[in-house]
């Protein structure tokens, strides 16, 4: 109707779209092809020479039992992190959201972990987990907690989830507390006059007005997980004890920039990009159909 | 006229080191050096380019602080692969192999200084040095800059209060292990044993000492088909003691690279293995006496240990398509003044890493430099005692940085209890053997 009348010129709306396409393609396409390309070559660290293996890359990455438990660690890195973070998050946003004194104060407190860069939320975490100068550390080994995480790889773990899970609530503090405002407050008056109680509130009117946000939240989440926590890792644990730690992201860091196999690294990135996709549309597919907007 | 601008050109540098000036304008030919020294570290290479671009007024040496090592080695060889490398990086010991590869990217020392006319005896500098960084004909491809090596550094309060001597310190294993095994009966401090860069301390210090390769091939040197060598008894042996004294509580594990020794200068370790290169920051935090004295050895292995191997990194010339014969020479110039007795000495004394000359040693030693700091020349004795052997020379092995973790890794598990020495032995000789294959495919030409 209307839309089709705007141009008349064939040209002028990709015109318009080129710059944003170009730096799509420079800045997302063109690396992504790269990684592609080198996924299939084995190359010495200046590139000096080459040669094409076809998928040998892929194959020795799946032949190699730690990749597995690399896979496994990404799997439940991920799982709890997005879970703690987005759990703790929706609490908090659901008691700040009470009409309490001083409310602004606790919502601009709870903000401020945001803008911790991830390295230095790591170092704040060795301050309070190091088991020699940790003040938690200390503590749970003056009360007889064999308490190491520098060679006890599940408590490295917990360590490095709790870091990560930390500093992403309040970004989901920030998205949940304003899910929560933007819910119509007749509903919950009206809810209330029917005698529901705050519980039930919470859970049969709340919480699904709250989906799409939810939603929204679940996908940056993960993507969070499996591609921002590098820092935190790098800083605390550096992937070990063991390969404890050592989720997908880290090994394809290590991998290329310290061990300068660019081959493996690339091959693992593709590998994340397809898990990454495969996972976006999982959740579109299944999850997005018990949303409600 | 000129000269003055020269002068007004170098004040200006010095009062803004990262303002580029253009190649030019002051007549001086520009040299690109990347290092990845940190903290006062990094200001003492600052100073010690400072000082090249005072001595002279022909070149300028701009230094630019990369990040950490590793980056400045990804640095520089990305930058080489975009056709802008610096003429100078600085590159850690473990990337040796890696760069000694690269055939076009670099340019060998010793070819350098040929074409510069200048004329570096390599019989200047300490054997345990100069092999690192030598190809199989003797001749240095790159240059030495900051070396260190792995030292023992004793609590000699925690020694007193356990009743040991603090002027007959161990120097066996069996000694070692007798002590803090006394420390813990007597409780004379909370950690007996720690240490640092477990890689480097417990497996290539101790093959280099015992004279028994990491790895075939002359760990190495003489090709890149060299296969790990941790079949070895003594690995079995020295791993089986670590897991013994970790067991028992004499040795406790402080985490990977550097971590481990962060509870020495604490007060809180009797024993640390660490860099020679630690000991700025032991004269600044200890508030308790301490010594710093070489390696210990298995006495029922030798009688007379050979040297140890160096840690710290060296200078490569990269090549680049535009690269003038003006500017090679300068790189060549700046690698004769850093090797100048003086400059040498200078260096050695403000950082704490070996001299890289013999000479600056003899004058050091001269001058009593080591009756005023006892210890300090524990590391220099400990490189230069015996001359190297094809074991003891050093390492050059392709993907040393991800063969270090492996160990390291391996070495982890070993401590958590979920295998013994043997395996983790063998399992970390079979992920080696993986890298050093991968590597040699990769560099085949």
């Amino acid at each position: 109707m209307q839309r089709k009348a705007i141009f008349n010129n064939k040209l002028l709306p990709y015109l318009l779209l080129a710059p944003q396409l170009a730096i799509t393609f420079v800045f997302f396409f063109w690396p992504a092809g790269e990684a592609v390309w080198y996924s299939f070559i084995r190359q010495d660290a200046f590139g000096i020479s080459t040669q094409f293996v076809w998928f040998e890359n892929f194959t020795d990455l799946f032949a190699d039992p730690l990749y597995h438990q690399v896979i496994i660690n990404t799997i439940i890195f991920s799982v709890s992190v997005t879970f703690l973070s987005m759990a703790f998050a929706l609490g908090l946003a659901v008691l700040a959201d009470r009409h309490i004194r001083g409310k602004d104060a606790y919502r601009t407190l709870l903000i401020w972990p945001y803008a911790v860069a991830p390295a230095v939320a790591a170092i704040l975490y060795i301050f309070l987990f190091h088991p020699d100068i940790g003040l938690i550390g200390r503590a749970l080994k003056g009360m007889g907690v064999a308490w190491n995480y520098t060679l006890n790889g599940n408590q490295a773990m917990l360590v490095v989830v709790l870091a990560a899970a930390w500093k992403q609530v309040s970004y989901n503090f920030l998205f949940f507390l304003a899910g929560l405002q933007s819910i119509p407050k007749s509903v919950l008056e009206a809810a209330a006059i029917d005698g529901a109680s705050p519980l039930h509130r919470f859970r049969t009117v709340i919480f699904p007005l709250l989906s799409p946000t939810s939603f929204f939240l679940l996908v940056i989440n993960i993507t969070y997980a499996f591609f921002d926590t590098f820092g935190i890792i790098d800083a605390l644990t550096k992937g070990g004890p063991g390969n404890a730690t050592q989720t997908l992201i880290y090994r394809a860091y290590v991998d290329g920039r310290v061990n300068l196999d660019i081959g493996a690294s690339s091959a693992q990135s593709v590998v994340l990009m397809i898990a990454v996709m495969a996972l976006t549309l999982v959740q579109f597919r299944f999850i997005e159909r018990k949303v409600h907007y | 006229m000129q000269r003055r601008h020269i002068l007004l050109g170098t004040s200006g540098l010095l009062a803004a080191p990262f303002v580029a000036p253009s190649v030019r304008a002051q007549g001086r030919t520009e040299i690109q050096f990347w290092y990845g020294l940190g903290g006062a570290l990094g200001e003492r290479v600052a100073e010690q380019v400072t000082r090249f671009n005072e001595s002279q007024s022909r070149f300028r040496v701009n230094a630019n602080f990369r990040g950490s090592y590793v980056e400045v080695m990804t640095g520089a060889i990305a930058a080489w692969r975009a056709g802008t490398p610096p003429h100078i990086a600085q590159v850690f010991e473990v990337g040796t192999a890696t760069m000694m590869a690269a055939g076009p990217a670099i340019r060998p020392t010793h070819e350098l200084l040929g074409e510069a006319g200048i004329t570096l005896d390599p019989k200047r500098y300490l054997a345990g040095v100069r092999g690192y960084y030598s190809d199989t004909q003797g001749r240095m491809v790159s240059m030495p800059h900051n070396s260190s090596s792995a030292v023992l550094w004793i609590n000699l309060d925690a020694f007193e209060k356990a009743g040991l001597s603090t002027t007959d310190l161990p120097k066996t294993w069996a000694e070692i292990r007798a002590a803090a095994q006394k420390i813990k009966a007597t409780n004379a401090a909370e950690i007996p044993i720690s240490t640092a860069w477990p890689t480097w301390v417990m497996f290539e210090q101790m093959s280099s000492i015992h004279d028994v390769g990491l790895a075939t091939k002359a760990n190495g040197f003489e090709g890149l088909d060299a296969q790990m060598n941790l079949g070895a008894p003594i690995f079995a042996k020295h791993t089986n003691m670590l897991l013994e004294m970790q067991r028992e509580g004499t040795f406790v594990y402080g985490g990977r690279d550097g971590d481990g020794f962060a509870s020495f200068p604490a007060g809180k370790a009797a024993m640390s293995f660490n860099s020679s290169a630690g000991r700025a920051q032991v004269q600044r935090e200890a508030k308790f006496r301490w010594a710093s004295v070489v390696l210990p050895y298995h006495g029922d292995l030798t009688q007379s240990p050979r040297n140890g191997v160096i840690g710290g990194a060296s200078l490569w010339t990269l090549t680049a398509r535009n690269r003038t014969a003006e500017e090679y020479r300068g790189v060549a110039e700046f690698y004769r003044f850093i090797s100048e007795v003086e400059q040498d000495k200078w260096w050695h004394h403000v950082t704490g890493y070996v001299p890289l000359t013999l000479a600056a040693y003899e004058a050091s030693r001269a001058e009593g430099f080591y009756t005023q700091n006892p210890g300090a020349d524990a590391a220099i004795i400990q490189l230069s005692r015996a001359e190297p052997t094809p074991n003891s020379q050093g390492f050059r092995l392709g993907g040393f940085v991800e063969i270090r973790n492996i160990i390291q890794e391996e070495l982890e598990r070993g401590f958590q209890g979920q295998q013994n020495a043997e395996t983790l032995l063998a399992n970390a000789n079979r992920r080696a053997d993986v890298v050093l294959r991968n590597f040699e495919r990769a560099n085949r030409r």
